[in-house]
């Protein structure tokens, strides 16, 4: 828990220290440093919910199940994260906040199938830890799916060509967006560690309940 | 095991069929994304918007998600430790009586 | 392969022979599947005529909202009595027990979408018999793709809590791909000027979209319906 803590506070003036190395194009585009880590590390929890579910149907280790759940929230909150500072970056930058283009299309509709895939572990009673691995093993396979509608809609998103370059095009950059993209990923790391522990306590409760009850 | 060979052979159809179709747009045509960031020291001055705002206000969601979820992994790992604490106090109570 | 089919056939047939003493499902989605037709019809229509690219929409949600309709008493049945149980105890393939439901499904759905079309063409002057093969093409490989997940999703669903509302919830975001792919593709072919290279994308989108999910549910329907 400690550990967890000390983590924790170290991040905060890490993001804070990143601000200031942030360079001189058009003011908004430094949401950027949020924005694009944010869905990278998405796109990592819903593969880490996917092929964790995927462990659990086919190989029953309660761990998997536990990290399932716990990268499918942190699917949603990191999307909750891009699908809103996205739109303040399109509103000052294309002046829409929303935009029906391919990738924004497929983003949205990732976040609502973790979204349902929560809905299903709350409300679906007994035995919906299974269906929701398989939830969410269908959800990663539409991953690719996402990538291929992005080149074939026409689409005003900056390509996802800008980040692999911008080490050589725009070098003052660079440096905050790996800062930013390492705290992101730290960030994910603690979170998901946290929760998966909270997992294993209730877990632990369960078991000692039913302890009790038998003896 | 006939269905993943069944499947197997399927997806690669399904990839040669793909692959045989061809260009569907003429990529020229298509306004193209935008490649690179540029960067620039001026605003032109017809931007009205002020970014700054929303600027703020999106460093200050992330900020307030991110915090909100550590809270809510807190509390309910507090709950939860308190309840084991309780529990296995009764276990080993229940332990202690019947032996 | 001979026993899988036909243990797949004698499930179909088994569904069939039920439907076929009231006709109950039928009647009741093809009847749904029209007033869908209509109410997005009278939302889609100005001065008389209808929007722009609105007849490919709607036959594509007119689709969407009746298959789903549909799936849920396709495995509301198998409740009754132990059927589901039974089903699965059975000393078959449990694959080949999905399969035979999932072609059940299919037919159903493709009748409703042989009415659907032809209403749509109709009332919307769309060329959709002129363009037979490549409308047949697309709504035979989306709905493919729709009834794969579908049928796994409702199997899924069918001893859970809250099923009804559960259903739509994980299936919509999850066939999202293909039913864009359907629309896109039927907009490219009926449009003033056919594009038939862009249709043909996504067909093969399509394509690949029911090569995974298909396998997908073959693999995960055994250890998903294990209690």
């Amino acid at each position: 828990m400690l550990l967890i803590g000390l983590v924790m506070f170290a991040l905060a003036p890490l993001q804070i220290a990143g601000a200031p190395y942030e360079s001189t194009m058009g003011l908004i585009q430094k949401v950027f440093y949020f924005h694009v880590p944010g869905w990278i590390v998405m796109f990592l929890a819903v593969f880490v919910a996917g092929i964790s579910s995927a462990v659990y149907l086919f190989r029953q280790k309660p761990l998997a199940d536990r990290l399932a759940v716990a990268a499918a929230e942190l699917a949603v909150i990191f999307g909750i994260i891009g699908l809103t500072t996205g739109p303040f970056w399109a509103r000052k930058a294309w002046g829409v906040w929303w935009q029906w283009d391919a990738r924004l299309t497929m983003a949205l509709i990732l976040e609502m199938i973790f979204c349902a895939y929560l809905l299903l572990r709350r409300y679906g009673g007994p035995g919906s830890d299974k269906l929701a691995a398989g939830l969410a093993l269908f959800g990663m396979a539409n991953v690719p799916f996402v990538y291929i509608s992005v080149n074939v809609w026409r689409t005003i998103h900056p390509s996802t060509s800008v980040v692999p370059q911008l080490a050589a095009s725009a070098p003052g950059m660079f440096g905050p967006f790996v800062w930013c993209m390492v705290a992101f990923l730290v960030l994910f790391v603690v979170m998901l560690v946290a929760r998966v522990r909270l997992e294993a306590q209730r877990a632990e409760a369960e078991r000692l309940y039913l302890v009790l009850e038998e003896g | 095991m006939k269905v993943p060979q069944f499947s197997l052979v399927f997806i690669v159809c399904a990839f040669l069929f793909s692959a045989v179709s061809g260009e569907p747009v003429a990529w020229g045509e298509l306004e193209q994304p935008q490649e690179e960031f540029v960067p620039i020291d001026q605003i032109p001055p017809e931007d009205q918007l002020p970014a700054a705002p929303l600027l703020i206000a999106a460093y200050a969601i992330v900020w307030v998600v991110v915090f909100a979820y550590l809270w809510s992994i807190w509390r309910r790992l507090a709950a939860v430790e308190n309840d084991l604490h309780d529990l296995s106090k009764r276990v080993s109570g229940d332990v202690k009586r019947s032996t | 392969m001979n026993s899988f089919l036909r243990v797949a056939w004698l499930v179909m047939r088994k569904d069939l022979r039920v439907e076929s003493r009231s006709w109950e499902m039928m009647s009741t989605t093809l009847f749904f599947a029209v007033s869908c037709v209509l109410v997005f019809s009278f939302a889609f229509v100005r001065e008389g005529r209808a929007i722009e690219g609105a007849a490919a929409g709607i036959l594509w949600i007119a689709v969407a909202f009746s298959g789903t309709l549909s799936l849920g008493p396709t495995f509301e049945r198998e409740r009754y009595h132990d059927a589901l149980r039974g089903l699965l105890l059975a000393p078959v393939e449990r694959a080949a027990v999905f399969v035979g439901k999932l072609f059940g499904v299919l037919l159903l759905m493709s009748i409703v979408e042989v009415v659907v079309a032809v209403l749509v063409a109709l009332l919307f002057q769309a060329p959709i018999i002129q363009y037979f093969w490549w409308i047949s093409a697309l709504l035979i490989l989306g709905n493919l793709g729709f009834a794969s997940v579908g049928t796994l999703f409702a199997a899924m669903l069918a001893r859970t809590r809250s099923r009804a509302v559960l259903l739509p919830i994980l299936l919509y975001p999850i066939t999202m791909p293909a039913l864009i792919a359907g629309v896109m593709g039927t907009v490219a072919v009926i449009q003033i000027e056919p594009n038939f290279e862009l249709a043909r994308f996504w067909l093969a989108l399509l394509l690949f979209f029911d090569a995974i999910f298909l396998t997908l549910a073959l693999w995960t329907f055994e250890p998903v319906m294990t209690e």
